[in-house]
């Protein structure tokens, strides 16, 4: 009788504890923002337990944008295994960032996103608009749960806003476990709603920038180039994931995306100048993008534990149906240093094709595109990142951990021709930023 | 190319769903692969600050996890 009763009891704990794998494994394949720390907890909760993570990053690009974020993540795993998860994330942007038109050997005056005011860019220089203050709130909430055996389900939802910015999402998951836990198949799918009140409202089609107007001035030339004070974007994911155990030393993974993008894709802030033949900028003229885009991705990654040390590579090819395709290989590499901390160095790169319809400027005489934008985010770019962590226990058993990192994008020319002028003017200039990062959970 | 990439990870699915059954560990092994740091994501606020600036500063997103709309970035 006592036989049997210990043989039930430890089939419980096992049962216990393949059901924690599991969920590991599950949450961190599929929840990604919201991906589950905690269920990796190696001493089993016996209640109900909370554990809290919180970070603040700064992020600060050279002459151009810096933002300042701070996330405070709260679990809650329950004694039936399932996990809740609230994230409330803040961040505050200021600086400037490009706004498309290129460099000039005279000083060149832009109009002010809202239509009231404008500023000067000297001669040579990239032309920034400095007007970007925003600060934006998000909340994300998830919850996990075995929904049968080998059965574990997900969802969870998401809402953001800053001042001209409205984004709410939902998401819901599944995932199938089978080979003693070993394999688990999952499904994922997510939508987002997004609606953009952008101040000064949304510019037309490749409307020639008007001059400002001022405190008593006339509204109405700026009016004449607008369509409108707000429009909405959807987007619809659909993931398949694959994840197995090699064997006791490595994990892989597998994921294939499809995204589809809807509504409003136009920067509405985003120019294009308009030369003429000898690279001087007759106009500036607002860009137009498509309003469907269609984006495919395959996501492998292998973690592998050597002797004492963790290597971490993921490769990501995406492609779509603007033409831009990229490639990115992430790898960390986690070195214990004895007494709970660690360093992680982090290499990441880059690389993009540029859209079809990207252009860095418009030639006068050309006909006009149905679609031209010269935002160097959807052009040829090349990027890296280079970082390190450090990671320590405090005495009281909580993690605290700093992270630096250097991320660098070079701009590329995807084949046009710089005419007069601009044979002498940076086009594709170079960005550099810093990442600082401290975590603290508890 | 893009079709090349696509047979290539069906391929490489089915090869490794077909080939799963001789893969894995027993319970008792996981010893390792319960690590915290062993999990694919082992830094969820890391790797959601990261897609946050990658996703307003390049085109593309997603992939590991949603790539999702959520900001107006610049």
């Amino acid at each position: 009788m006592q036989l049997i009763n210990d043989d039930n009891e430890m089939k419980k704990t096992v049962n216990k504890a393949n059901l924690k794998a599991a969920l590991t494994l599950a949450t961190t394949a599929l929840l990604g923002s919201v991906q589950v720390a905690a269920a990796t907890t190696s001493v089993e909760p016996t209640e109900d337990s909370w554990s809290f993570d919180s970070a603040f990053l700064y992020y600060s690009e050279a002459n151009r944008v810096s933002a300042a974020e701070a996330v405070f993540n709260a679990n809650k795993i329950y004694s039936d295994d399932s996990i809740l998860n609230v994230k409330l994330t803040i961040d505050a942007l200021t600086g400037a960032s490009a706004n498309g038109a290129v460099a000039q050997p005279k000083v060149q005056t832009f109009t002010r996103p809202s239509g009231k005011g404008d500023y000067d860019i000297k001669p040579g220089d990239t032309p920034l608009d400095d007007t970007f203050h925003d600060t934006r709130v998000q909340l994300n909430g998830q919850w996990t749960q075995a929904l049968a055996q080998n059965y574990t389900g997900s969802a969870g939802g998401h809402i953001s806003k800053e001042y001209d910015y409205l984004s709410l999402g939902v998401n819901g998951n599944i995932a199938y476990d089978f080979n003693k836990k070993n394999s688990i198949a999952s499904f994922g799918l997510s939508h987002f709603q997004d609606t953009f009140t952008p101040e000064g409202g949304l510019p037309k089609p490749f409307a020639s920038m008007t001059a400002a107007y001022h405190d008593d001035g006339d509204e109405s030339s700026h009016d004449a180039t607008r369509m409108g004070s707000d429009d909405d974007k959807t987007t619809t994911d659909i993931m398949v994931g694959f994840t197995q155990v090699i064997n006791r030393n490595m994990v892989t993974q597998l994921n294939y995306s499809y995204s589809v993008v809807d509504g409003y894709l136009t920067d509405p802030f985003k120019i294009l100048s308009l030369l003429d033949s000898n690279g001087i900028a007759q106009d500036y003229l607002y860009e137009n993008r498509p309003d469907k885009r269609t984006k495919q991705s395959v996501f492998a990654q292998t973690k592998y534990h050597f002797d004492e040390t963790i290597l971490d590579v993921s490769y990501r090819y995406m492609w779509d149906d603007w033409e831009i395709d990229s490639h990115t290989v992430d790898t960390r590499f986690y070195i214990p240093l004895g007494n709970g901390s660690y360093l992680e160095p982090h290499l990441r790169f880059y690389q993009q094709a540029a859209a079809e319809f990207y252009q860095p400027f418009l030639m006068q005489g050309d006909a006009l595109p149905e679609f031209a934008s010269a935002d160097y985010r959807i052009g040829e770019m090349t990027a890296y990142t280079v970082g390190l962590k450090y990671g320590m226990k405090l005495a009281d058993g909580n993690d605290l951990s700093f992270r630096l990192e250097y991320y660098r994008q070079d701009p590329k020319s995807a084949g046009q021709k710089s005419p007069g002028v601009l044979a002498n003017m940076e086009i594709y200039e170079r960005i550099d930023a810093i990442i600082a990062q401290v975590s603290y959970s508890f | 190319m893009k079709n090349k990439f696509k047979y290539s990870f069906i391929l490489a699915t089915v090869t490794l769903a077909s080939g799963c059954s001789s893969l894995g560990v027993e319970p008792w092994e996981r010893d390792l692969l319960a690590k915290e740091q062993m999990a694919l994501t082992s830094s969820p606020i890391d790797s959601a600050l990261d897609d946050h600036i990658y996703f307003s500063k390049e085109a593309s997103s997603g992939g590991k996890s949603f790539g999702g709309g959520g900001c107006g970035c610049n």
